[in-house]
């Protein structure tokens, strides 16, 4: 996973104090190696974004990196491999405890033989 | 993934299935259930309300998510009474189904409605209903530029469904950019949960809002609507540039800045006004596409003239008996259009559909009638708009020849323009053909106007055969009727 993003804005507001939300407890999910924190009810990229990833796909053809596009399952282009299974949409996909998430590459089928370290 | 669920697909009966639960959906299965009908309600969506009441997900326990939303007490009004009419057994909520197949003639039942469950969408089930209505709305058009496929660049939609679903922001320092009423709303939403919005850019001229000022006029909920979002963006110190056009987004692994430039009167980029603008993320949006592939596939009239729409009568059936359509399906409107045709829809349905324990009430338009006066007053409305928000006419000649347009098959503006200038391509299918654009996954859905607009061909029918990627196993054991 290449790029850091966000976590709360500059005024020091943040979408979960706008909404009042006092979530269950969080629990953990692995991102190409990695602890991360995850909300219940939260799909994936939602985790990722929190976590300030915002792109997890590398393309078939140039390997251009990709992230979230449309937010709403329309473009295909935030696939990810999830506990093996690839080209899952992160937009739609919700986060489970324990969820392994790996960055995809090509038809994301190719990597699923290598090791989690690959992707760092 | 259960045993049970692959082997033997369920079948669940209704006398109306209602595919999507967004406003026209609720309002449509509500009018229906009302008189009787027994609706199954379809959606892809863990929770009712589609993308204009999109819920934030209910283990984020947001107890105050009105604070994300306009007309809160609308929704609240919907949920409330679909928890009854659910309590009741009248209407069934199938949440996370999406319907990738509507087929007509399904064993003895008029049709039977396929949907992949969950969000892996490995297993398929089927409604079974003498009545189909296609309430599934739209999704954004976002039009190619140079860097438009960098992460961080964003549909606006689809930061605000993040937003709302989710709760999290796609970055800190954000510009809103592109052409629409959607782009308010996003640019509102973002601020307001803690993104700095450095810019807010809309290539409309004021002009065209001038001209249409007796319409807006007429619509006096939608002036105070805009005037609200409008406050929040000064309240928030939002820079807006009106009359501008992100040309450029820049970046290696995300986008870092972008140029904006001035527009003329006739759309073009004025020489010499670029200017580049820090940021992590640009929200960009052109406006707003329906879905119609299943409508297309059940063999409705869909009017493609310009942007497609389904075709409906003024009880909001389609051309095809059983199938009624209604909100963005048929046109983009917004959600208060929505809720009318929707309405409209059920009280037609629940007098057409004489179902086995339906008694068939009258078809009496004055049922519907405040409903009709709001659809046409609002129908009038978005056209004015859709005149007032074109994208800039010149938009294409922005694209460059390296500007990846189809961003599923990595489809180069240049190869699409060597289809035309040299391979004789007249049409969007030949151009499709040679190139294969269009052809990923998202079944041309995102880059069709790109696509177009670069070819310089009209979009033409999409003929998509199903509206979900559907996996080969669910193909094979799909039965043929009950
Ligand atoms: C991403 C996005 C964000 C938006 N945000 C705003 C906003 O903040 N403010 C605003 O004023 N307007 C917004 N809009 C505009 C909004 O679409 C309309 O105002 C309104 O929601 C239209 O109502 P509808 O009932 O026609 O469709 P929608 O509300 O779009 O509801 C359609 C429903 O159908 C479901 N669906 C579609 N296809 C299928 C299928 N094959 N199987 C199962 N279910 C399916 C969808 O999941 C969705 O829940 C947004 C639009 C989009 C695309
Ligand atoms: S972002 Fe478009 S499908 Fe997920």
């Amino acid at each position: 996973m290449r790029s850091r993003g966000v976590g709360g804005g500059p005024g020091g507001a943040t979408p979960q104090e706008l909404a009042r939300a006092h979530p269950e407890p969080a629990f953990t999910v692995t991102v190409d190696g990695r602890e991360i924190d995850a909300l219940p009810g939260q799909t994936v990229a939602a985790v990722l974004w929190t976590a300030g990833i915002t792109s997890w796909r590398g393309t078939r053809g140039s390997g251009a990196p990709r992230g979230v596009f449309c937010g709403i399952g329309v473009c295909f282009d935030c696939l990810i491999t999830v506990n093996d299974r690839p080209n899952q949409r992160a937009c739609l996909v919700p986060a489970h405890p324990g969820d392994t998430i790996r960055a995809q590459e090509g038809t994301g089928h190719d990597d699923l033989v290598h090791d989690d370290a690959d992707h760092d | 993934m259960t045993t049970s669920s692959t082997t033997t697909p369920t079948m669940t009966r209704a006398d109306l299935a209602v595919i999507g639960a967004g406003p026209a959906g609720l309002a449509a299965a509500l009018t229906a259930a009302d008189r009787g009908v027994r609706v199954v309600l379809l959606d892809a969506g863990a929770q009712a309300g589609g993308q204009f009441y999109r819920q934030p997900a209910a283990g984020l326990g947001a107890r105050r998510p009105q604070a994300l939303h306009h007309a809160w007490g609308t929704w609240e009004a919907l949920r409330d009474r679909v928890a009854t009419h659910v309590a009741a057994g009248r209407i069934t909520h199938l949440a996370d189904r999406h319907v990738w197949f509507v087929e007509p003639e399904f064993g003895e039942f008029r049709f039977g409605v396929h949907a992949l469950l969950g969000p892996d969408q490995q297993a398929s089930e089927t409604v079974t209903a003498d009545g189909v209505l296609l309430a599934t709305g739209g999704y954004e058009k976002v039009l190619p530029f140079p860097g438009w496929t960098l992460p961080g660049v964003v549909a606006a939609g689809g930061a605000q469904a993040m937003l709302k679903g989710g709760l999290v922001l796609p970055g800190r320092t954000v510009v809103v950019a592109g052409t629409g009423p959607l782009l308010m709303p996003v640019a509102a939403g973002l601020a307001a949960a803690g993104a700095e919005v450095v810019a807010y850019v809309e290539s409309v001229r004021p002009a065209g809002f001038v001209r249409h000022a007796a319409t807006l006029a007429a619509h006096p909920g939608k002036v105070v609507e805009a005037a609200g979002y409008a406050a929040q963006l000064l309240r928030h110190k939002v820079p807006v540039l009106v009359r501008h056009a992100v040309v450029a987004a820049h970046g290696t692994d995300r986008v870092e800045a972008v140029t904006v430039a001035a527009l003329d009167t006739a759309g073009r980029v004025r020489p010499g006004t670029e200017r580049r603008i820090a940021c992590d993320t640009l929200a960009v949006g052109h406006g707003m596409l329906a879905h119609t592939d299943l409508a297309e596939s059940l063999g409705c009239t869909i009017d493609d003239t310009g942007d497609p729409f389904v075709v409906t009568d003024a009880e909001q059936r389609t051309d095809v008996d059983g199938v009624w359509a209604a909100g963005e399906a048929t046109g983009i409107g917004g959600a208060v259009l929505a809720l009318a045709e929707g309405e409209i829809a059920g009280y037609s349905i629940a007098a057409r559909l004489k179902g086995v324990h339906l008694q068939g009430v009258e078809a009496r338009p004055a049922d519907w009638a405040a409903a009709a006066r709001t659809r046409s007053r609002l129908r009038h409305f978005s056209a004015a708009l859709a005149t007032a928000y074109a994208p800039p006419a010149h938009w294409a000649e922005q694209v460059t020849d390296d500007t990846v347009v189809c961003r599923c098959e990595e489809v180069p503006a240049g190869a699409i323009r060597t289809a035309t200038a040299e391979l004789g391509a007249t049409d969007l299918r030949t151009v499709k053909l040679l190139t294969r654009a269009g052809m990923g996954w998202c079944q041309g859905r995102i880059c069709a106007p790109g696509v177009s607009g670069v070819a310089g061909c009209p979009p033409g029918p999409a003929k998509r055969p199903f509206a979900r990627p559907v996996p080969l196993e669910v193909l094979a054991r799909e039965p043929e009727g009950p």
